[in-house]
């Protein structure tokens, strides 16, 4: 980290933990906290008396079905009766619950705390699909009947206009992320599958098809984060985090170019800029992107500038992404792959990267030496971008 | 945990039948009623389109026109002042076609979406924001969604008679290409 923020102490992953993810889970939201953060606290080799602060994530309420829902799942998260509060951006907040935990012990608040998300999708029937209808804007786009992959789909095929991308170019994320997650314990999806199964899957909202889109999941996720002194008496490979952004566009997500996510951009240039990174693209040596469907991996990894605007389509075709690539993406299997139990999946794609760091990712270890990543994550109206980058 | 990847991960997943035939199951649906009112600005946008006319809401600062209107603007914090009608025209920034309802029903007739990008001053050419609405294509084919041949086309809206119209934005059924 560059001497360009005052923090009291630097700040490192020490421990992390998941359930698996899948669509109807037996476990209620706190359970699935619980599981998750009680493996985190066991990987760190802590204990709950050893966490002074909680931090927990989970996106709409209405996905769990239950109001207050960060107090809901408190006592899973190992919340009660400590400081512990829940940090919401929809889609993005997964990475903002490690960046929420940074602060806190950053600040010098805190010397530990145990990050949690949870998500469970699957209460929602007869499909979720139908609870997205409580986010758009009552007076203007809901008499209009909207569907959230709607707005999806408008964003990529904006992006396949702008940059020329084809269907089957796209496809390839899929392709890459769901094979991927092969060598994922908690994975829900994944598959090896060729361009044209994705190509002919059922098409929900031209140019999405089935295959485009992560599933539905349940899940939970948690990390352990500590302050310089707790982290080097816990662990001798702490992961730092060498830097954090976060930003938010304006609700009115029909009103921007629909081609390059500028927010995630703005975010990116924060949480590099802590880190010292001048040229993300030369300097990131392993990234998970937020990839909910498979375009919006490629155009995050132009908003997160490790690559050319348009120009992630190419590099993917040349295997550039690839686990044994020069700059792999999702190597977890992201979402796509793994699955998406929304907050959670952001937490997992973090906690890949501490693996990773760590050397730890067993079959699904990069090929190349690793010595920083980047995880993002993207949400609400198509307006939220999240972005750590964490060192070895 | 080495990397997550030798231990079983906890969690019991059901298939559907099993989860509709589990003990306690419990079904809820909320029932939860509201009133939105429109706002101070965007009430007067509403009235405009009841008269068949696309209003904006110049800020003074930057001259931004906002479409749909905003009281303020969101980069100056200052409010906007004049009202501005605009010709309605635009182009189309990208659009769609969807299979499935607001709830993931199949539908029988694919609907097409998009956002209009509308014709207004304030705003430099290609910039990133721009004056825009969501709303519905007509007159347009699927295959047009698909060759891409449909974005960057002109459109104009395809109001409603105005005896159906209600003040909300469905006053505009579409928005459809200007014959040329």
């Amino acid at each position: 980290m560059r001497p360009n923020i005052h923090v009291k102490s630097k700040v490192a992953v020490v421990g992390a933990g998941l359930t698996l993810f899948r669509r109807r889970m037996l476990e209620t939201p706190r359970e699935l906290a619980w599981e998750a953060a009680s493996m985190a606290l066991e990987s760190a080799g802590l204990t709950l008396k050893d966490i002074d602060c909680v931090v927990i994530g989970t996106a709409p309420d209405a996905f769990d079905g239950v109001h207050l829902n960060g107090e809901y799942l408190a006592d899973g998260a190992g919340g009660i009766n400590r400081p512990t509060v829940r940090v919401y951006v929809g889609g993005g907040t997964g990475v903002f619950v490690p960046i929420a935990a940074w602060w806190h012990v950053a600040s010098g608040l805190c010397r530990t705390v145990l990050a949690v998300a949870e998500e469970k999708m699957s209460p929602g029937h007869p499909h979720p699909q139908g609870v997205f209808a409580y986010i758009w804007d009552p007076v203007l786009e809901r008499p209009l009947g909207p569907n959230l992959i709607w707005i999806f789909a408008l964003e990529m095929r904006r992006y396949m206009h702008k940059c020329g991308a084809r269907k089957e170019d796209i496809a390839l994320v899929s392709v890459k992320n769901k094979a991927n997650a092969l060598g994922h314990p908690a994975a829900q999806a994944a598959a090896r599958i060729t361009v044209e199964d994705v190509l002919n899957s059922e098409v929900l909202v031209w140019p999405v098809n089935r295959l485009d889109i992560s599933p539905v999941s349940d899940g939970a996720a948690a990390l352990v984060l500590a302050s310089e002194n707790e982290a080097r008496r816990i662990t001798d490979s702490p992961v730092w985090v060498e830097g954090v952004g976060f930003t938010l566009d304006n609700t009115h997500w029909y009103n921007r170019e629909l081609g390059y996510p500028r927010y995630v951009q703005y975010a990116a240039r924060m949480a590099y800029k802590m880190a010292g990174i001048e040229r993300p693209w030369r300097e990131i040596d392993v990234a998970e992107p937020y990839d909910p469907f498979d375009y919006k991996e490629l155009h995050h990894i132009e908003g997160l500038m490790l690559a050319r605007p348009c120009e992630a389509p190419k590099l993917l075709k040349e295997g550039h992404f690839n686990r044994d690539g020069d700059l792999p993406t999702s190597p977890s299997g992201g979402l796509l792959g793994v699955g998406n139990p929304i907050a959670a999946a952001g937490v997992m794609k973090v906690a890949e990267l501490f693996w990773q760091l760590r050397y730890e990712a067993g079959a699904r270890q990069v090929k190349k030496p690793v010595h920083r990543g980047v995880a993002q994550a993207w949400g609400d109206l198509m307006q939220a971008g999240t972005v750590i980058v964490l060192g070895n | 945990m080495s990397g997550g990847a030798e231990r079983r991960l906890p969690g019991h997943y059901l298939k559907a039948r099993e989860m509709y035939s589990l003990p306690g199951l419990v079904e809820y649906r909320p029932v939860a009623r509201y009133l939105f009112s429109a706002g101070q600005a965007q009430s007067r946008f509403l009235d405009g389109l009841k008269e068949g006319r696309i209003l904006g809401k110049r800020c003074p600062r930057c001259g931004r026109v906002y479409v749909p209107p905003r009281s303020y603007c969101e980069y100056c914090m200052a409010p906007t002042s004049d009202w501005v009608e605009l010709p309605g025209t635009g182009e189309v920034h990208t659009a769609v076609v969807s299979y499935i309802s607001t709830f993931r029903e199949r539908m029988e007739k694919p609907e097409i979406v998009a956002v209009i990008k509308l014709d207004a001053p304030g705003y430099t050419e290609g910039g990133y924001e721009f004056a825009g609405l969501f709303h519905k294509l007509c007159n347009i084919e699927p295959e047009d969604v698909m060759s891409g041949r449909a974005i960057g086309m002109r459109v104009k809206p395809r109001w409603r008679p105005p005896e159906e119209r209600k003040g909300d934005v469905n006053d505009i059924e579409c928005f459809e290409p200007i014959e040329s």
